[in-house]
């Protein structure tokens, strides 16, 4: 029944890939930040935080479009990064997880910040009494207390990246095997004549990847919620 | 033991006190709103004073002319909180196991068994402190403190949080306490009954002043009805 040919396996794969990339290296610059919203008042605070939820209110095209001239070949950033590091974005499936990175960030950086200013504060207090210096507080006091936010976050970031369509495509093009992910595929796969069925299949995969992801995250919050109020 | 000078503007409210302690037991009295926390919580050092010294056994923790304000948690001042504040996610043995570890002590077994006996929580090591009742709650609190080996215990109206049972539960532990565990302590209360059964020696705050140095006459003193 659910048979997938070689071409949407690879698709899948990349989806995949791309978005557990983008996810991961989203994770730490998320934190950070979603630390620094939740803990510090600074100048431009609330332009960082503007900025940060821009890619869920502009089109994804604009989006693509602005990490294209800044991101590609001959964008400033790229430019630098390709001469400097030698990593290129521009139609490369790296392309594609910044993107996906960038438009899941917001979803991944709000539910951290809300668990981050919903802790009790005494309760850092009370650890730095007990001898913890701030490292130590935050990673045995802070970052376990805000487990659940940062699962929301992380499910929230994943799943967007896995679908994200407009950036992406604008950004790093529609290339099989490098930049093509699900969503771009069925795109294809409908503009052509015959591709129905391989549309289908691959719909059938995204939303069992989708639904995967949901109930582990349900999971593993419920796990890290009982470990507040169980024995 | 500790001597402390200082001076802290929060608002509109003003604190400026000045004692020195011995051993044992210190109570430091005043009605709600006297700044017996905010004073607690400039020894414990999670408020800086504007102005003024503490010295602990010798030791500078602050000290504004020198520039110095070893930051609490290099303190080593044990501190149980009014609502005890121990960590939802850990169970109680990890709770109690939280000072040393962040301390870097050595694991001292002979020393726990005293500590969770002396406070007869031995029992509740596995559990969460979610699942503990208002008393239990307060002793494994008073336990966390002790562990980190402290040179000094700060208790904060330990009891306030719970009713007259439960306070009368807790009180012949914190005796045995005072007896047994060596450790220089200072009680903070409003509660006159209370700290005449724990303390030796009584500094009296009132609006942000020390009002009287003394021992537990000043106790007697004090118009227990308008300070319930």
């Amino acid at each position: 029944m659910l048979s997938l040919s070689p071409d949407e396996w690879i698709a899948v794969r990349l989806s995949l890939k791309i978005a557990l990339v983008a996810t991961a290296v989203a994770l730490p610059f998320g934190l950070a930040l979603a630390w620094l919203l939740a803990r510090k008042q600074f100048w431009g605070k609330t332009l960082l935080d503007g900025l940060l939820h821009l890619p869920l209110v502009l089109p994804p095209v604009v989006t693509g479009y602005l990490l294209l001239i800044s991101f590609g070949r001959r964008g400033p950033i790229g430019a630098f990064l390709a001469d400097h590091f030698g990593i290129v974005f521009s139609f490369r499936w790296t392309g594609a997880a910044l993107a996906c990175g960038v438009m899941g960030f917001p979803l991944l950086v709000r539910p951290i910040r809300l668990a981050i200013e919903a802790i009790d504060r005494r309760l850092e207090d009370a650890a730095a009494t007990l001898g913890a210096d701030r490292l130590w507080v935050f990673l045995t006091v802070t970052l376990p207390l805000a487990m659940p936010g940062l699962i929301a976050g992380l499910v929230l970031c994943f799943a967007k990246a896995l679908g994200e369509f407009g950036a992406t495509i604008t950004f790093v093009s529609n290339i099989p095997g490098e930049t093509q992910t699900i969503s771009a595929a069925i795109y294809t796969f409908v503009q052509i004549p015959g591709g129905d069925a391989a549309a289908g299949r691959l719909v059938l995969v995204a939303i069992a990847i989708s639904l995967i992801a949901l109930i582990a995250a349900e999971w593993l919050a419920r796990r890290a919620g009982t470990r507040f109020h169980g024995e | 033991m500790l001597a402390l000078d200082v001076e802290k503007r929060l608002g509109d409210f003003s604190l400026q006190a000045s004692f020195d302690t011995a051993g044992g037991v210190t109570a430091l009295f005043g009605p709600s709103g006297a700044g017996k926390t905010t004073l607690a919580s400039m020894i414990a050092g999670l408020i800086a004073p504007d102005r003024g010294h503490i010295v602990l056994d010798e030791t500078a923790l602050f000290d504004s002319q020198r520039g110095i304000n070893v930051p609490a948690h290099r303190r080593r001042i044990g501190y149980v909180f009014q609502e005890g504040r121990l960590f939802p996610h850990l169970s109680v043995a990890a709770n109690l196991d939280y000072g040393r570890r962040m301390s870097g002590l050595a694991l001292d077994a002979a020393e726990r068994k005293r500590i969770t006996e002396l406070l007869d929580i031995g029992h509740l090591l596995a559990r969460r402190p979610g699942k503990l009742s208002g008393g239990e709650r307060q002793r494994v609190a008073v336990g966390r403190a002790l562990l980190m080996r402290p040179r000094l215990l700060l208790l904060d109206e330990p009891l306030a949080s719970l009713d007259t049972a439960r306070k009368r539960e807790i009180l012949p532990y914190l005796q045995k306490l005072r007896d047994e565990a060596g450790v220089p302590m200072i009680y903070v209360s409003h509660h006159a009954g209370e700290l005449r059964r724990i303390a030796r020696s009584v500094v009296r705050l009132d609006a942000g002043r020390v009002t009287a140095i003394g021992g537990l006459e000043l106790l007697d003193e004090a118009d227990v009805d308008a300070i319930a």
